[in-house]
């Protein structure tokens, strides 16, 4: 083993069938150093810490960890762990039914008896000290997606670990929460704990890294210490070429998608929704792209849920195209020629067993009735069509969604909805969690729709990208709509001041 | 910018043994099953696929053997097997409550053709308006069952345990606790022989059956819809399907399967006995879903399987009372191929042998 270093990885394989996941990948972290681990969706991030934590067997290649002879043998989770690494995944992996303390302690009590007088307490000094605002015998499913988030980590900086793995554990953080992870981390950091970090922000990347490690298609593309890359060229390795400047693509895909005077599409008054937010106005024109932004749980989430008809609407009026509409459920949106792409990927959008067909014809059939199924040519022709213009890497149209990575499952999604035609469609964090390259797939196809006369609402975390695709937004905050910004005022200053509400006194 | 074009990586892919590619179909394990018990019998007393030609106690002459008795004694599973099928697949769950239910439709069914006498002669009503109301009144029960599950969201065991406690003493009552019997001998052509044809009736009953599924599940979106709520409910929702309707559609499915087998049931006999009637079917339905490779907990389904695991059970019922193992020890018998099969085809067995057959390969490989 290297000197410093606290676990090495060389040769790993790993096959699934009809796809290469890994090959020859090599991989060392050193003794206190945060390693961001980079590379496109489909590139082998999550399967190579699948393999490193025993989730799944390796094909070949071995590991080894400080302090153990010869190579680790780490065939399930718990092995993982009590070689000292702890992994905090993407998607929350807690159980939602049990309290926080329950959720820190689980699977590492010694001995059959629980007490739950010293679980708690030792919960509670672990979540004060990181200062996390959940009480450890608050139930975990009540708690905010990014506290729970937090108590994840909690649990695992907890199990004193040597290797902590940190899978976008970001993406569901605000930027407060996400300094106060990042403050985290470099105190752990400090304490000789090795770091691997994989994510999708660059920016946080460079804020806190010291070295990062690319991934490309299952193969090794370089380890670099942070200063000697620099981000045009990390991004230009994750995508294998040379990469256009991102600030264009609203210019390259036909100038301003803007347009003020065309007729509204939809035109909501007063709207609101059991889901607690507060009366609003809303319209969208024809071509139009717009936005809602705002912090994590302002409610933008929540208001387009209300138009269509997710949640269950207690008030107000919805015009489209001048004539009033009742959506009272989501069949009525989508007959309205309304599409909606939901935040929670895995929860609300993928219908995970079902194959990637039938996956992309979904809403349109339910739209079709019942009694009249797509006969099984018509929906491979659908299938293979919106495959191959979005893209999609799967095996097949066979291949159940699930198995595919997530901006993949985001794209099927995507195609769904596409296939439906619709007037008007809301894309709700359509890029959150997926790589630069989809990214920017997906921001330039919303302005294609628009150009093509579409109406689109889009909604990120990312200023930036917000402001690269859209035309007007409108600001939410404490689940009230406090301001609608375009023009010249769409900047990000001005966007966080409104956000911020300084310029209400 | 144009989009990314990556030359396709030869994906290098370990060719498969057929061993491992047919041990990964789903189907695998009742068909394996199934010629297990053929082989067995085929070895220990080939006379077991004789099939003669009787005379029945009418006279007329019909087929007889084990294998045509195992065809026809399964009619009844068969049918419910589809409809537990379905219900799984929408609900997670599996209605324990189709023994009891069963014994309602043929309470109804008895009662009508009776008309509420204790013995009839002739029936006192249509036929098949006498099934027809049977079949109406248990999917009533099918949609309470549904309702349960569906909008009071509780768990299907737990929903149709009420049914499963309540549906015998339902069943007397419909018939103020007497046990009617009808000699009509047009009211036995379903449970037995139809005149002039040699065949049981019950085996016709369950291929126009599974015909009809099929059809329905090849001319709507019945399949789709119940897969996808069973998957994800939240997702359906939000793609314009109605995940409760969705359910409750499945339950009242059931309850006509139940219906038509409850039929059948009486059909055979004449009468009706509350408490015997069908009594443990439920689980037989329920293992055959289990066995046909399908997931308890619900989503994706193949109906096939169902209806092959149905087979499978009953042809290991009647291979063990051709064996004289007496019927109170059948149950016995019975669950240890049950325990066999169901943990052969449990993932994480089925895993472990695929490995267990690589490494050897492995290992005659690097000694040459």
């Amino acid at each position: 083993m290297q000197d410093g270093a606290v676990l090495e990885m060389r040769g790993i394989c790993k096959y699934f069938p009809g796809v290469r996941a890994l090959q020859d990948v090599d991989f060392t972290l050193r003794r206190g150093e945060i390693h961001a681990l980079m590379g496109e969706n489909g590139a082998g991030k999550s399967t190579l810490i699948k393999v490193l934590t025993g989730v799944y067997p390796k094909d070949g290649g071995e590991v080894r960890i400080e302090g153990v002879e010869g190579p680790a043998v780490i065939r399930s989770p718990q092995d993982a762990q009590n070689a000292g690494i702890s992994t905090v995944y993407q998607e929350i992996t807690l159980c939602p039914n049990l309290t926080v303390a329950e959720n820190m302690y689980i699977g590492r009590t010694k001995g059959t008896v629980t007490n739950w007088k010293t679980m708690n307490s030792g919960a509670d000094k672990i979540l004060k000290s990181l200062g996390i605002p959940a009480g450890p015998r608050q139930q975990l499913g009540s708690c905010s997606i990014a506290v729970q988030q937090m108590v994840a980590i909690a649990r695992a900086v907890d199990m004193e670990c040597k290797v902590l793995i940190l899978d976008e554990p970001t993406s569901s953080l605000d930027e407060q929460e996400v300094q106060k992870l990042f403050g985290l981390m470099r105190d752990l950091r400090a304490k000789g704990v090795g770091i691997i970090f994989v994510t999708h922000f660059l920016e946080q990347v460079y804020e806190v890294c010291d070295r990062i490690t690319v991934l490309r298609d299952g193969q090794l593309v370089g380890e670099y210490v942070i200063e000697d890359l620099p981000r045009v060229k990390l991004v230009s390795k994750m995508l294998g070429k040379e990469l256009d400047d991102m600030a264009d693509i609203k210019g390259e895909s036909g100038g301003e998608a803007v347009s003020q005077e065309g007729d509204p599409v939809l035109e909501a008054r007063e709207l609101c929704s059991s889901a607690g937010i507060k009366p609003f106005d809303f319209t969208i024109r024809k071509g139009e792209v717009n936005g809602f932004t705002g912090l994590l749980g302002s409610g933008r989430s929540e208001c387009v849920r209300a138009i269509f008809g997710a949640d269950h609407v207690t008030g107000g009026t919805v015009r489209m195209d001048g004539r009033e509409v009742k959506i009272k459920k989501p069949i009525d949106a989508m007959k309205c020629g309304i599409g909606y792409l939901p935040e929670d990927r895995k929860g609300d959008g993928i219908v995970g067993d079902l194959s990637v067909r039938e996956n992309i014809i979904l809403a349109l059939q339910v739209m079709k009735g019942f009694f009249r199924p797509f006969s099984r040519a018509q929906a491979e022709a659908f299938a293979d069509e919106y495959i191959k213009l979005l893209e999609i890497k799967t095996a097949s149209a066979d291949t159940p969604i699930k198995s595919l990575s997530g901006g993949n499952q985001q794209k099927c999604i995507l195609a769904r909805w596409l296939l439906t035609d619709p007037k008007y469609l809301i894309l709700d964090e359509p890029t959150r969690g997926i790589d630069i390259g989809t990214k920017i797939e997906i921001q330039k196809l919303v302005l294609k729709l628009a150009a093509e006369g579409k109406s689109v609402t889009f909604i990120s975390s990312e200023i930036d990208e917000m402001l690269r695709t859209c035309s007007r937004l409108i600001v939410m905050r404490d689940r009230k709509a406090v301001g609608e910004l375009g023009g010249e005022d769409l900047t990000q200053t001005k966007i966080m001041e409104t956000i911020a509400g300084g310029d209400e006194q | 910018m144009t989009p990314v074009k990556i030359p396709e990586p030869q994906v290098k892919q370990p060719k498969e043994s057929l061993f491992k590619r047919l041990t990964r179909q789903q189907l695998f394990i009742p068909v394996a099953a199934l010629i297990l018990l053929v082989l067995f019998n085929l070895i220990a007393d080939p006379s077991f696929f004789a099939v003669s030609i009787k005379e029945n106690s009418l006279g007329n002459p019909v087929l007889s053997g084990n294998i045509i008795s195992v065809l026809d004694n399964a009619s009844e599973l068969v049918i419910l097997a589809i409809g537990m099928t379905l219900v799984t697949a929408s609900s997670g769950g599996q209605d324990i409550s189709v023994g009891a239910t069963m014994a309602i439709a043929g309470s109804v069914i008895l009662r009508m053709v009776c008309g509420g006498q204790v013995t009839a002669d002739t029936m006192q009503m249509n036929l098949l308006l006498a099934v027809l109301i049977g079949v109406v009144v248990t999917a009533l029960f099918g949609a309470f069952n549904g309702i349960l599950v569906a909008y009071f969201k509780i768990q299907p065991m737990v929903a149709t345990l009420i049914m499963y406690t309540a549906g015998r003493s339902i069943a007397a009552w419909i018939n103020n606790n007497q046990l009617p019997i009808i000699n009509d001998i047009g009211f036995k052509y379903a449970g037995t022989f139809l005149p002039g044809i040699p065949v049981p009736t019950p085996i016709f009953i369950t291929i126009f059956v599974v015909l009809v599924f099929w059809l329905v599940l090849k001319f709507t979106n019945l399949g789709l819809y119940t897969q996808s709520v069973g998957i994800n409910a939240n997702s359906s929702r939000l793609n314009g399907l109605n995940p409760q309707v969705v359910k409750l559609l499945t339950y009242v499915i059931l309850g006509v399967c139940v219906a038509v087998a409850g039929f059948i049931r009486v059909s055979r006999s004449g009468s009706i006995n509350y408490s015997r009637i069908a009594e443990n079917i439920e689980m037989d339905a329920i293992l055959a879903v289990a066995l046909g490779g399908n997931a308890l907990s619900g989503g994706k389904f193949n109906i096939y399987g169902s209806i092959l695991g149905a087979y499978v059970i009953q042809f290991l019922t009647t291979t063990l009372y051709k064996y004289d193992v007496p019927s109170t020890a059948l149950p016995a018998y019975k669950a240890v191929v049950v325990i066999l099969l169901v943990v052969l085809s449990a993932p994480v067995v089925r895993e472990k042998l695929a490995r267990m057959r690589k490494a050897p390969a492995k290992a005659a490989k690097e000694v040459s």
